[in-house]
């Protein structure tokens, strides 16, 4: 079903995690639809020095997460700008089909990365970029029988089955 | 590598005496059973013979069996067959929110035909509340469809005070028992139902054959049309081979049920244990109690299933999951939904089935191997906060 290389990124995915003063943030997907990527990068002279990133998804997605960092470390923002979801793809030795598009978020999180930085450095308040997508964080509902926190989507009780209002 | 396989929904292996029991009939025994000369009735009459002993196995009369392709044959031949054969009394038909495909896109098939279906919800362990069935049922309601255990949650419906209320109002009752049959007793008469499906898979039987149990005089149209076989319900010449292993295997589990129940049931209690100890932010998914002796199934939070499953394959760990990411379709699973998992959540879906082949060693490696496994999801995930201290 995977690639060789898929199953190399995913077994051993490189540049993971955050970075914590980052010059850029970039945020795609959402846990509900399955996959979800940060990328965080460092930029020195419009190039891209260190390229870190978190996902949960699947495993193409973890491996699209990987490639990107590898492929745009030591870049310029241009070049890292050009580079395609297919590109990704073809450089993974491919992608499944149904794959394509849900877990191939890779690149676009990384130009929303760049995007992020080249707001902030144009004076555009961190506020302002943030509340764009204002629709992420989503609210956790507490549970009147035993006050845990539940997902918003949650219709029971994750704790102790109660039913959510 | 070790191999530790735990999905035994899927498929089990074919045990040695039905392989055995199986081989003559592809070479030595080959003739067709419609045939009239020897070659062919003598066949013929090897069949009718295993056809009794699946009867047995479910408390049925050989009559009453039609030996089709798989579990999911059975289910189309249950909801296509009756729902053909009973449109001039009424059009509308009953089935749980939780059935497998073959039930769930039968009944979806016919809503296309100016059938009305309700897809009957679960409470948040998976079960049909029979008052609410009572509430569903209309004059004009032919069939109702409940799956004996879910496949992948495990909880065991209440079948029995689910078809005394379709009796009283003469309706006619079809149970999916693929899940249950070789698992924990299944009767027919206890259970009170007119249809019932099974499969080989939890029998060790091979893939490629099931059976649907029908009572007496029930009007049910055929869909595959040909030559008179299976009483001129199913049409096609009979996988012989396929079915003599069936009827091998059903003649196996009739005597050892008590036995591999427990021996399932303690193994599933050291792992479900032992994952609730070693690994937090997880949910439990079916009932607690009824379900399926040998299923444990969880939703991971904060990790996705489909790369958990990967993860678990490179240890030789053999396990299924729910997740939208690992169905062709990119669905959240029908289940997850209908017992209220949230979305995210349900992303974290990992359903261990257990069958009486697997050991306390190999329940200990994956205990070993899972939470590694998921750590190193989680260390990757961006939604993974540790549960602050209370």
């Amino acid at each position: 079903m995977y690639s060789e290389k898929v199953m190399d990124h995913f077994s051993n995915p490189r540049n993971v995690g955050a970075i914590e003063d980052a010059d850029g943030i970039g945020e795609v997907g959402n846990p509900v639809c399955g996959d979800m990527m940060t990328f965080y990068i460092k930029v020195k002279d419009d190039k891209l020095t260190d390229v870190k990133y978190k996902t949960f998804g699947c495993v193409s997605a973890i491996a699209v997460s990987s490639k990107v960092s590898e492929m745009t470390k030591g870049k310029t923002l241009e070049e890292a700008k050009a580079i395609s979801k297919k590109a990704v793809a073809e450089a993974l030795d491919g992608l499944p089909k149904e794959k394509m598009h849900c877990s191939n978020l890779g690149a676009q999180a990384l130009s929303e990365a760049i995007n992020d930085y080249e707001e902030r450095k144009n004076g555009k308040p961190k506020s302002a970029s943030k509340a764009k997508k204002g629709q992420k964080p989503k609210e956790d509902i507490t549970c009147g029988q035993c006050n845990a926190q539940n997902p918003v989507t949650a219709k029971f009780c994750m704790d102790c089955g109660e039913k959510l209002k | 590598m070790k191999r530790v396989y735990m999905d035994h929904a899927s498929a089990t292996p074919v045990r040695k005496p039905v392989v055995e029991a199986m081989l003559p009939y592809f070479d030595q025994h080959f003739g067709n059973p419609s045939a009239v000369y020897d070659m062919g009735s003598k066949i013929k009459q090897v069949m009718e013979e295993q056809r009794a002993k699946v009867a047995r196995l479910i408390g049925a009369k050989a009559e009453q069996i039609i030996f089709t392709s798989s579990g999911a044959e059975a289910n189309n031949l249950a909801i296509k067959g009756v729902s053909l054969a009973g449109q001039k009394k009424g059009n509308h038909i009953i089935v749980s929110a939780i059935e497998h495909h073959s039930v769930l896109n039968s009944a979806r098939f016919f809503e296309r035909m100016n059938f009305e279906v309700t897809f009957l919800p679960v409470d948040e362990y998976g079960l049909v509340d029979p008052e609410r069935l009572l509430g569903a049922i209309r004059p004009e309601t032919i069939l109702v469809s409940v799956m004996h255990a879910n496949n992948e949650i495990g909880t065991i419906e209440p079948i029995p005070e689910l078809a005394v209320i379709c009796k009283e109002k003469g309706v006619i009752f079809h149970t999916d028992a693929v899940a249950t049959v070789g698992n924990i007793p299944v009767d027919v008469n206890e259970l009170n139902v007119d249809l019932l499906s099974l499969s080989g898979v939890s029998l060790g039987a091979p893939k490629g054959v099931g059976a649907l149990y029908f009572r007496d005089k029930l009007r049910l149209m055929p869909l595959i049309h040909g030559g008179i076989q299976e009483s001129g319900r199913r049409g096609g010449t009979e996988n012989v081979p396929a079915i003599v292993g069936l009827g091998k295997a059903s003649e196996l589990a009739a005597g050892e049920l008590t036995d591999k129940m427990n021996y399932m049931q303690n193994l599933r209690n050291l792992l479900v244990a032992g994952i609730q100890e070693r690994i937090d932010q997880i949910k439990y998914t079916g009932h607690p109690e009824k379900r399926l002796p040998g299923h444990a199934s969880f939703c991971i939070g904060a990790i996705e299933g489909e790369a958990l499953l990967f993860m678990l394959n490179q240890q030789g760990i053999y396990v299924n999951t729910g997740s939208a990411c690992a169905s062709k379709a990119l669905k959240t699973s029908p289940v997850l939904v209908a017992i209220g998992i949230p979305a995210d959540l349900a992303q974290g879906s990992i359903v261990f089935t257990i069958h009486n082949s697997n050991t306390v060693e190999e329940i200990e490696y994956v205990l070993e191997k899972l939470p590694f496994a998921v750590g190193k999801l989680r260390s990757l995930s961006p939604i993974w906060r540790e549960k602050a201290a209370a």
